[in-house]
């Protein structure tokens, strides 16, 4: 027996994780969860100021996203401080400032813990509609620069030689992550998007002999952890956000384990210790 | 910085050429004053020391970098086939060689495994490329840089981790490449011997062009002895072409005595037509030279 808001729920849900999948190979493979992360909780800037200036909420956490990942590339190339450093410091003054920010706003009340771990019992249906609308313009953008994202992953020095123009898709790819977060926010908060990015494509890693096909696994994977997250959440009354995240990690802990291991991958298949 | 190319007697066959093209990072040229052109049919290989700029001046030419001063222009519509010199794999990117020669293009299988016939590896067609030995993997990538039949083939030390049967093999099918596709070819290479057989043009590189010619003309020249004579007698005479050295802050220490922040080669510190080798302990600078040699495994360093 399913009421109607915890359909809806599945719905946006699986929505998300067929967007974050794909995209979460690239973050796993160009080693970018740490800059996922500043994405993320750059959101609550973004709503901040979205409840400051009276904007659409999924607009202003997009355009602030936006913003963040292009002052973290012109510091990048100052070579100031190693990227990491740059990461924690834009990661947490921008979580900070949106967490002041909204303080200071007394004449709003919001609920804080919804932003932060997600608050998907409560989507309407035109969360859902810009969540396929979004995910649908992200999934088609990764589908037309492939081969350059993939390329480029490999040898970013290769695709430029080989006129691939890597440096357009890098850029794209930051657009497509800010739009990713905007639209994964409800569904399990700033806190814990950037998981929803790693661990399906983690798992997906160990039954994929093809950057393809990890991809396609990786959604589905992430439409698993959801819809076990939810039923999981409605069974023990917990919170949904979370509930997800720990469906996600218990398929990536049964991905570890020794059981029918495929191809002559078998020794080295897993995550490495 | 880049030019159209500019025609003229050489342009329909001219792929690619520099004009006092350099480049500087953080204060310090890399490499600068670097003239070369690299035409249809021509192997133009590339010697020099350890961060003489062989691999700076392979990525002006393929556009990787872009020059601080001087020129690089590209025919206009140049297909580069590029091997690097490094190239790693993160673990978590499942690729297999067969999706390896597809990377940056689309491929026939009759052209993908003849590409890997050619280089010896196409058993491993499906194998893992993080598997690869390291011989292995530089022939997958050769491969992948021919299968694309490219207009320029740019070769950063090829036949690195190649064992030397197969560095023969390798150096010949590169040759056949050439003679059948009509490629231009810029090849880097710190073995003297098998470049010299199969190549029209060398330039020496230490952080300038030091020296350059065909093959014939070096071979007959003073610099040519020296340069083969290294290898018979040791390292000694190799230094006929470092009249400087190079400093560990950068800057340069020249065979006057003098000491600058640049080597220019018109600065009037160098004398490359005048080496007395006989006259001028070197023993500093065959120090220097064995050095370089002796860390160039480490320099070839690849991960899977």
């Amino acid at each position: 027996m399913l009421d109607d808001f915890f359909v809806r729920a599945l719905i946006a849900g699986i929505g998300v994780a067929v967007t974050t999948g794909p995209l979460g190979c690239f973050v796993v493979w160009r080693r970018m969860a740490y800059f996922g992360d500043t994405m993320a909780h750059s959101a609550l800037l973004g709503v901040a100021l979205s409840l400051l200036f009276s904007l659409n909420l999924m607009v202003s956490v997009f355009g602030v996203a936006v913003v963040v990942s292009l002052i973290l590339l012109i510091l990048q190339r100052r070579q100031a401080l190693s990227a990491d450093a740059l990461l924690g410091i834009l990661s947490h003054s921008t979580l900070a400032i949106g967490l002041v920010l909204v303080a200071f706003m007394s004449w709003v009340r919001i609920d804080l813990m919804a932003f932060l771990f997600g608050d998907i019992l409560a989507v309407t249906r035109e969360d859902i509609a810009l969540i396929w609308g979004g995910g649908l313009v992200v999934l088609a953008a990764v589908v037309w620069l492939w081969r350059p994202l993939v390329a480029s992953t490999i040898s970013e020095d290769v695709a430029e030689a080989e006129g691939l123009k890597p440096e357009r898709a890098r850029l794209l790819f930051m657009l497509m992550m800010a739009l990713v977060i905007a639209i994964a926010m409800k569904i399990v908060g700033i806190l814990l998007i950037t998981s929803l990015l790693i661990i399906p494509a983690a798992t997906a890693r160990r039954f994929s002999a093809s950057p393809e096909r990890m991809a396609v696994l990786a959604s589905l994977i992430g439409a698993l952890a959801v819809a076990g997250g939810l039923f999981g959440s409605l069974h023990y009354d917990t919170p949904s956000g979370p509930s997800i995240v720990v469906a996600a990690l218990a398929l990536f802990i049964v991905s570890l384990l020794p059981l029918g291991r495929s191809g002559a991958d078998a020794t080295t298949g897993g995550i490495r210790p | 910085m880049l030019m159209q190319n500019k025609g003229g007697s050489q342009g329909r066959n001219q792929l690619v050429d520099l004009q006092k093209a350099g480049i500087q990072r953080n204060g310090r040229w890399l490499v600068r004053g670097v003239d070369l052109s690299i035409n249809r049919g021509e192997i133009l290989t590339l010697i020099g020391p350890n961060g003489a700029g062989k691999s700076t001046t392979a990525k002006l030419v393929t556009g990787v970098l872009r020059p601080s001063e001087g020129s690089v222009a590209r025919s206009g519509d140049l297909r580069i086939g590029y091997v690097p010199q490094k190239l790693s794999i993160d673990w978590t990117m499942p690729l297999s060689v067969r999706r390896l020669m597809r990377l940056t293009n689309s491929l026939t299988d009759a052209d993908l495994l003849g590409a890997l016939s050619a280089t010896g590896i196409s058993h491993l067609i499906d194998a893992e490329v993080r598997h690869l030995s390291g011989g292995e993997f530089q022939r997958a990538l050769l491969a992948r840089a021919i299968a694309r039949k490219p207009d320029l083939l740019v070769l950063d030390e090829p036949v690195q981790g190649v064992d030397f049967a197969g560095e023969t093999a390798l150096y010949d099918l590169i040759r056949q490449i050439r003679d059948t596709t009509g490629c231009g070819i810029l090849l880097i290479s710190h073995d003297l011997h098998m470049v010299m057989a199969a190549t029209d043009t060398v330039i020496c590189l230490n952080g300038h062009v030091c020296c350059r010619g065909t093959p014939d003309s070096v071979s007959r020249s003073e610099d040519y002895q020296r340069l083969f004579g290294a290898n018979a007698r040791g390292l000694a005479l190799y230094s006929h072409q470092h009249d400087h050295t190079h400093l560990p802050d950068g800057r340069v220490l020249h065979g006057d005595g003098s000491i600058t922040d640049h080597c220019h080669p018109e600065d009037g510190h160098h004398h490359h037509h005048d080496h007395d080798h006989e006259d001028h302990d070197h023993s500093h600078e065959y120090g220097h030279h064995s050095h370089d040699h002796g860390s160039k495994d480490g320099e070839a360093a690849r991960h899977a």
